[in-house]
């Protein structure tokens, strides 16, 4: 098993930059993971990604039913774009989303940050973005540790073993 | 998948490569404080409880998943992590003489 030319991953920061439900969990899905097997875990969570970790909007995160190919009717017949437009065919498509994902034993997203946070994991905001859409610290829920810079993010990815994933 | 017999206080246990129990039945309580140690824990009667349910509910068919351990009732998720450190699903699976988890939460 052991050689002396793995270099297991020992640090893993996480980026989230988009704002619908199948980005944010990605992120989530993979900061759990690593969290899970004992790896140092941060998130930064920068532009609409920041809806995950709006008090305000985290409960409302959706998927888009309009542009996004590689959705699909049950059936697998795709989805056609003039549905999604349709007021409440959006939200109709995120709550099935959301159930195939609590069948599968996905958190919502409040509980999963429950969960990261109870292993260790780490989850901040960019100061930026932040800027941009007028968030303070208070907006944000209290698992966030802090509202950082770019070059703050890069400061804490050190040390041997240290990737930065993008999703 | 290869297989290894490994002698855990005195007892010949099957193994995979990962360090997990092939043969549940095999298991007994000083295999699982041999296991433990070599993962750098010492079981406590807490950590125990928690095996139990893990070998009940698995030998039971159910999946685990650290949701599931945390919705248990028998202990939250910090404690789970404090418990088995680092890699709790892991560890305690493989202490409980139990498959690794397929769950990905």
């Amino acid at each position: 098993m052991s050689s002396t030319n793995n270099h297991p991953l020992k640090k893993v920061l996480i980026i989230c930059a988009k704002g619908s439900i199948e980005d944010i969990y990605a992120s989530l899905i993979l900061a759990n993971g690593a969290v899970m097997e004992g790896i140092e875990t941060k998130l930064f969570f920068t532009f609409f990604g920041l809806d995950a970790i709006n008090k305000k909007r985290m409960k409302k995160i959706r998927t888009a039913t309009v542009g996004n190919p590689s959705l699909t009717m049950p059936g697998g017949i795709p989805f056609p774009t003039f549905l999604g437009i349709i007021p409440g065919v959006e939200a109709g498509v995120s709550v099935m989303m959301k159930k195939q994902m609590e069948k599968l034993d996905i958190p919502p997203v409040d509980e999963f940050f429950d969960m990261i946070t109870a292993g260790g994991g780490e989850i901040y905001a960019c100061k930026m973005a932040t800027d941009m859409f007028k968030l303070k610290k208070e907006d944000l829920i209290d698992h966030v540790k802090d509202i950082i810079t770019v070059g703050d993010f890069y400061g804490l990815a050190t040390g041997e073993g240290t990737q930065i994933i993008f999703t | 998948m290869t297989m290894a017999t490994k002698t855990i206080d005195g007892h010949q246990v099957e193994m995979n490569d990962e360090g997990y129990m092939l043969n549940p039945d095999q298991w007994n309580r000083n295999i699982a404080i041999g296991i433990a140690k070599e993962e750098g824990i010492d079981l406590s009667e807490r950590h125990f409880t928690i095996i139990d349910y893990i070998r009940e509910k698995t030998l039971n068919g159910e999946a685990l998943s650290l949701r599931r351990i945390g919705k248990s009732g028998i202990v939250d998720i910090k404690e789970f992590y404090q418990l088995f450190p680092g890699a709790p699903l892991k560890k305690a699976t493989k202490i409980a003489g139990v498959p690794k988890p397929e769950s990905c939460v």
